[in-house]
């Protein structure tokens, strides 16, 4: 793939904390084509929080170039390039849902009547439709994660960054979240990077699968998933979906660590912020 | 109608406490006939609010005029002083352990200080003691919210390109709100306490602390009784009307809207 075209092109990207001290991340190479669905999966302490991150701009690699949307990161982060939801869905108490998912327009200077038609087709297309002036803390969970990616997606940003989005919910929820994402990134046509640390979750959703090992955090393998599009709650029960599964869960084995110890909700990036 | 049944409910038992209480005062006060300057009966200390009640109101609104003027003046530095500790880490870690440290010492006992530094008989030596009582709890809890903000929701504003000044006004100050106003209910309590305790140590002739202590000297116990009382009533006014205000300033937050529904 021609690095221009790529959406984020990662070169050679290291990343560690404090002088001398933790390597997070190693010679990191990825391209990321328009309209691809990635996921980066590893055990905590592999660095894949700290990698979206990066591609955010929201930490700054100790070398190494990263080009999103072909510009520097901080250019796209300027630009407001990118949209991200986090493990924790980061809505603002004292807004209404309305009001949290047009905070970005607020920012860019959008309007009212354009904001407030952008909110309702947000609110639709998350299935959240009468739920605006309701206030965060009044919703479920997972309607409070809808929110937080009806705000990401609200100023239609080429790209999606998803840090463990559906991490903290329980299984029933994170699957139906799933084939809902899955219909969100077939209507919004952007591309979404998604960090997670279920093998399932990634292989259902993605395009291709980032296999991370930790210690230094390096990429260990790239599985391409190639089941067919649009997929849904059949496309779990495949033999090829199960193949798949497996293949990832090697890769994992062989990159050092299996699933087992990679606990959920670990907070890898302030973790290694605080080692001095 | 469930509304006035909740309503009972929830304050029926306060209010029953209280008339059940005054109504034990008086009775005791009047059947073991315990002597007038040791404890009036509530119905004489009632009587002398209303017959001294000129004298009482100037007395008392003069020492609430010190305990306003210093929470003005002390919420207000301590809410300035908390932006600027939160804007610079070095100066928060340098002056946050006396900050905290000055809410574990009796700064009243100053008291007589300030009355030698700005006059005994002035406003100014009251509005003074008032406005470092305010200060600190002020200061301390206005600090924390502004930087007890979740990481993620730092970062979620920078991803939009948010500079600092609009993460301050859009984040920061709302987190804060909280903390601002548990910190300004805490602040009316001391500006009662400073003001007449202030007064007590010498004041102006007609100012409450300075009547109170007057009144016991000559054993006009009715009189002091009926100040302690209008500064009770004024205190828990005070603190009523900064509860209203973040009641209305803060109707999402989820204490307010009777909490995070399970």
């Amino acid at each position: 793939m021609n690095t221009r075209d790529a959406v984020v092109s990662l070169r050679n990207v290291t990343k560690s904390f404090g002088a001398g001290g933790v390597t997070a991340l190693q010679s990191i190479d990825l391209d990321v084509a328009p309209g691809e669905f990635i996921s980066l999966i590893g055990p905590s302490g592999c660095g894949k929080s700290t990698l979206l991150r990066i591609v955010g701009n929201l930490v700054e690699p100790t070398s190494g170039e990263v080009v999103v949307n072909g510009k520097s990161a901080r250019q796209a982060r300027l630009d407001r390039d990118y949209g991200i939801v986090f493990q924790d869905a980061v809505l603002y108490d004292w807004r209404t849902v309305a009001k949290n998912i047009s905070l970005p327009l607020e920012l860019a200077g959008w309007d009212g009547a354009r904001r407030k038609a952008r909110v309702q087709e947000m609110l639709e297309l998350v299935e959240l439709h009468g739920f605006g002036e309701h206030h965060p803390w009044q919703l479920s969970g997972g309607m409070q994660q809808r929110v937080s990616i009806a705000r990401a997606l609200s100023f239609s940003p080429a790209l999606l960054l998803m840090d463990e989005p559906f991490g903290a919910l329980d299984e029933m929820t994170r699957e139906r979240l799933n084939a809902e994402l899955l219909r969100i990134w077939e209507r919004s046509g952007s591309t979404i990077v998604f960090v997670t640390h279920s093998i399932s979750e990634a292989t259902f959703l993605s395009t291709r699968v980032v296999v991370m090992s930790p210690r230094p955090g390096r990429i260990a393998a790239l599985v391409d998933i190639d089941l067919p599009q649009p997929r849904n709650a059949d496309t779990r029960e495949e033999p090829r979906f199960f193949e798949l599964v497996t293949e990832v869960r090697d890769r994992l084995r062989e990159g050092g660590l299996d699933e087992e110890s990679t606990a959920p909700g670990e907070g890898e990036l302030i973790v290694a912020e605080e080692t001095p | 109608m469930n509304r006035v049944h909740r309503f009972v409910g929830e304050w029926l038992p306060a209010l029953v406490v209280l008339v059940a209480g005054i109504a034990l005062w008086e009775g005791v006060v009047r059947g073991f006939d315990i002597q007038n300057f040791l404890l009036p009966a509530p119905s004489d200390i009632v009587g002398t609010l209303w017959t001294d009640r000129g004298q009482l109101w100037s007395a008392a609104f003069f020492t609430f005029r010190e305990a306003l003027g210093g929470f003005v003046v002390g919420c207000s530095l301590g809410f300035v002083a908390a932006i600027v500790l939160a804007r610079w880490r070095v100066l928060q870690t340098a002056f946050m352990p006396y900050a905290i440290a000055a809410g574990a010492i009796p700064i009243i006992a100053f008291a007589p200080i300030t009355n030698n530094w700005f006059g005994v008989t002035g406003m100014t030596s009251k509005i003074v003691i008032v406005a470092v009582l305010c200060f600190f709890p002020v200061m301390v809890n206005t600090t924390r919210g502004l930087t007890s903000v979740p990481a993620s929701a730092i970062e979620l504003m920078r991803s939009y390109a948010a500079t600092e000044v609009t993460i301050f006004r859009r984040v920061r100050l709302p987190n804060s709100l909280p903390f601002l106003f548990s910190g300004l209910k805490v602040a009316t309590v001391l500006a009662m306490i400073g003001a007449i305790v202030g007064d007590y140590f010498g004041g102006a002739p007609g100012a409450l602390g300075v009547e109170i202590r007057r009144w016991v000297g000559i054993f006009a116990f009715d009189q002091a009784w009926a100040g302690i009382v209008l500064a009770s009533v004024l205190g828990i006014l005070f603190y009523g009307s900064v509860a209203l205000v973040e009641r209305l300033t803060m109707g999402w937050h989820p204490s307010i809207r009777g909490g995070r529904p399970e």
